[in-house]
């Protein structure tokens, strides 16, 4: 284990804090590609998936508990409990937008995350910690297999976490920016701790999002074209929380 | 590693990462493990270095069939039946949120040597040339019984004793043996006709099954996830990891250590021993197959499967173009005791690129010439582009886990959906925890 031994005891209530604490997002993900992933229908809101990859204990969770609710906390465990957190952008021009961020649930750990995970994400937060020089290594092979797997269209920011131990940096502003512009990534550093950066990363990112579904794109089974047969045509996902329209049933096929 | 677990759970299949999944939302400690460095065990979908490493080591996949992404080649062809035991365990579960459906497009039957529509309603009945003009007169009063019938309210059952054969009701219905072949085979889903001769209750469910799965999306009784029937073990893997769950891929399990009475007490990989009160796992960790890891044998084979995986750049043919098909070739129709099943899927379910179509055609294996027995399917495709086959043992534990603390599922068998893995999951679950499996009723939403 990275970080000491995590009693069952305390695994749970850190279930039920997350759970009572932040409310899951109530519509399903959609396997949109560049596409927001639901378009609440009232609020016209567009919805992204957002992943956090990078080594174990780099920051992700804190960097979203400081997003998020503007927390952080020095001793956090790994983190056990959501699906999903959600937050909502303002734009430059007043529209919002609302991220689905998914943490990896610390299956990242033994190098056993589910390409799942990142499969169908419109953007990626890649961390690596600037006092390990090794965490920003392990930050590259995610960014390859983003490249490799990920949606093309997907947008990639590079992290630097814990800007606030200048003391202990191992990875320079200059190597790490060097290698995000060859790759084409946004690049920032980050303290979760001090909240420097934070914002500025998830709104840089909120900025390079669509702000309509593109129309004829690839992927249009959002939900909202769940509800409605996509403005494409292209056909309609099934949503398994909908009620049945005929219950019991035998008259499907009236032979 | 020097934590203790509940449960250990040995491969990283779809029964496999369900049990973790409810194990871990019902508090219990759980370390996953799987030899591959891939989830999914023998329920994974591959990409195409995936499939030539497993199918055709040494050799590259060619060019022509495109990005490797876009592939997820599913090794066992099984669709979800839309109102069945699986839906129930995703909705429970909350698993739905990682994961998209769609449905599959059409419900075909092979009748005297012609691709026939089920029929998805009632318009299509009535047009359809499966029965003739009077044979549909009475199969209209089956299926008017059905759809009245109440499993518990005897005045629905016509006098009928359920508990006697199916045969009975059949006869009561004056069916023709092709109409029985069509309600048995292709609504009832029975791979054989052993049915017949047993209880009629059970088939009856399993027409309501369909009809009501059929009535659910309209096209047919079966919907698909996006990316790959692997993204289902993938999902309930990641809703173990909320809750605790640990998960270790590539990690061989070298040795199911007992103590002198032959009771559980852990798993050795390498020179580590992780400790657990139970151990979960797939066949292949206990002794199954040619893999020799876990030393004593636990399993014992009951039977072998043949699939064969075939690439394909049309549609089947006489299938009215549809883009996803489940085509059943009765048993009656080919001689055979049991029923050849063709599962195809396409680009419209991300599971290969454009203009690409996957076709599995599978069957119980009955002779020394498994892949002749599938034959009949084959010649069903059409010009086939590629072809991956294999011919795989269905193991069974041979003790209920009962007496050592070792629970052992079952192989993924030949049935064209996910309900016997459904059962062994509610039957595993019960072993384990001694209790029965309840699925708490969740408020549905419904769509405006
Ligand atoms: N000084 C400092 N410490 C930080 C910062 N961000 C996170 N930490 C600490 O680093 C440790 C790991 O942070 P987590 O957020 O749990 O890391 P993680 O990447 O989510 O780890 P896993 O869930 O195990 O993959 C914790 O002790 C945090 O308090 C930061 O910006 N500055
Ligand atoms: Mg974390």
């Amino acid at each position: 284990m990275a970080r000491g031994v995590r009693g069952p005891v305390s695994l749970r209530l850190r279930v039920r804090l997350l759970v009572l604490v932040i409310a899951p997002c109530p519509q399903p993900v959609g396997a949109a590609s560049l596409l927001p992933t639901t378009i609440s229908a009232m609020s016209k809101q567009l919805s992204f998936k957002l992943v956090l990859l990078g080594e174990s204990a780099v920051g992700k969770s804190s960097l979203v508990l400081r997003f998020v609710k503007d927390q952080f906390d020095d001793y956090r465990e790994s983190t056990i409990g959501a699906a999903f957190l959600t937050q909502i952008v303002t734009l430059d021009d007043g529209s919002t937008i609302k991220f689905e961020i998914w943490d990896t649930a610390g299956q990242e750990r033994y190098k056993s995350l589910a390409p799942m995970y990142y499969r169908n994400a419109n953007c990626a937060v890649v961390v690596y910690d600037i006092t390990q020089s090794a965490s920003l290594d392990k930050a590259r092979t995610w960014i390859r297999e983003l490249q490799r797997q990920a949606d093309p269209s997907i947008i990639i920011a590079l992290c630097g976490n814990k800007s606030d131990l200048e003391a202990r940096r191992q990875v320079t502003k200059e190597e790490a920016q060097k290698y995000a512009e060859e790759e084409g990534l946004l690049w920032t550093e980050t303290s979760a701790k001090s909240g420097e950066g934070v914002t500025e990363i998830f709104n840089t990112i909120a900025r390079k999002l669509p702000t309509s579904p593109p129309p004829g794109a690839r992927g249009a089974t959002t939900s909202a074209s769940r509800a409605a047969p996509g403005a494409n045509g292209a056909p309609r996902g099934v949503d398994l929380n909908k009620q049945p329209n005929a219950a019991g049933g035998g008259d499907a096929c009236n032979c | 590693m020097d934590e203790e677990y509940d449960v250990i759970v040995l491969g990283t299949g779809l029964t496999e990462c369900m049990l973790s999944g409810l194990l871990s939302v019902e508090g219990k400690k759980v370390l996953h493990m799987d030899r591959n460095d891939y989830y999914g065990g023998d329920s994974a979908s591959l990409n195409l270095t995936q499939l030539y490493r497993k199918f055709r080591p040494g050799q590259e996949p060619p060019a022509e069939l495109g990005r490797d992404r876009d592939y997820a080649v599913d090794l066992i062809p099984k669709f979800i039946i839309a109102s069945g035991g699986l839906t129930e365990i995703l909705v429970h579960t909350d698993v739905t949120r990682y994961l998209e459906f769609k449905q599959i497009a059409g419900s075909f039957v092979y009748r005297d040597g012609k691709v026939h529509k089920v029929p998805s309603n009632e318009m299509e009945a009535i047009k359809s040339p499966l029965m003739g003009l009077f044979e549909k007169r009475r199969a209209k009063k089956f299926f008017e019984f059905i759809q009245n019938y109440k499993a518990d309210d005897p005045a629905t059952h016509k006098g009928l004793n359920l508990d006697g054969p199916m045969s009975a009701v059949y006869e009561y219905f004056g069916l023709e043996p092709s109409t029985q072949d069509f309600i048995g085979h292709a609504m009832a889903l029975h791979l054989d006709d052993d049915y017949i001769k047993e209880p009629a209750r059970d088939t009856i469910d399993s027409i309501i099954l369909y009809t009501a799965s059929m009535a659910r999306y309209g096209k047919s009784p079966y919907i698909y996830p996006l990316y790959g029937l692997g993204e289902l073990p993938q999902s309930f893997a990641r809703l173990s990891a909320i809750y605790g769950g640990t998960y270790m891929l590539d990690k061989k399990a070298d040795e199911i250590v007992v103590d002198d009475n032959g009771k559980f007490v852990g798993v050795r990989s390498g020179d580590e021993t992780v400790k657990a009160k139970q151990v979960i796992g797939d066949p292949s960790y206990f002794g199954a197959g040619a893999s020799g890891e876990g030393g004593k044998i636990r399993v014992v084979e009951e039977g072998k499967v043949v699939r064969a995986i075939c690439i394909l750049k049309h549609t089947i043919p006489g299938t009215d173009d549809a883009d996803s098909v489940q085509l059943i070739i009765p048993q009656s129709q080919v001689n055979r005791k049991h029923d050849i099943y063709v599962a195809m899927i396409s680009s419209t379910h991300n599971v290969c690129a454009k203009g690409i179509y996957v076709a599995i055609v599978s069957t119980v294996v009955e002779t020394d010439k498994p892949e002749l027995e599938i034959k009949a399917g084959l010649d069903l495709l059409g010009p086939i582009h590629d072809k991956f086959v294999s011919i795989t043992d269905l193991f069974t534990p041979t003790s209920n886990g009962k007496d050592d603390n070792i629970f052992i599922t079952k192989s993924y068998d030949a049935t064209s959906h996910f309900e016997t893995v459904v059962d062994d999951v509610h039957d595993v679950w019960q072993r384990v925890t001694g209790t029965k499996l309840v699925l708490k009723k969740r408020e549905l939403e419904v769509e405006s």
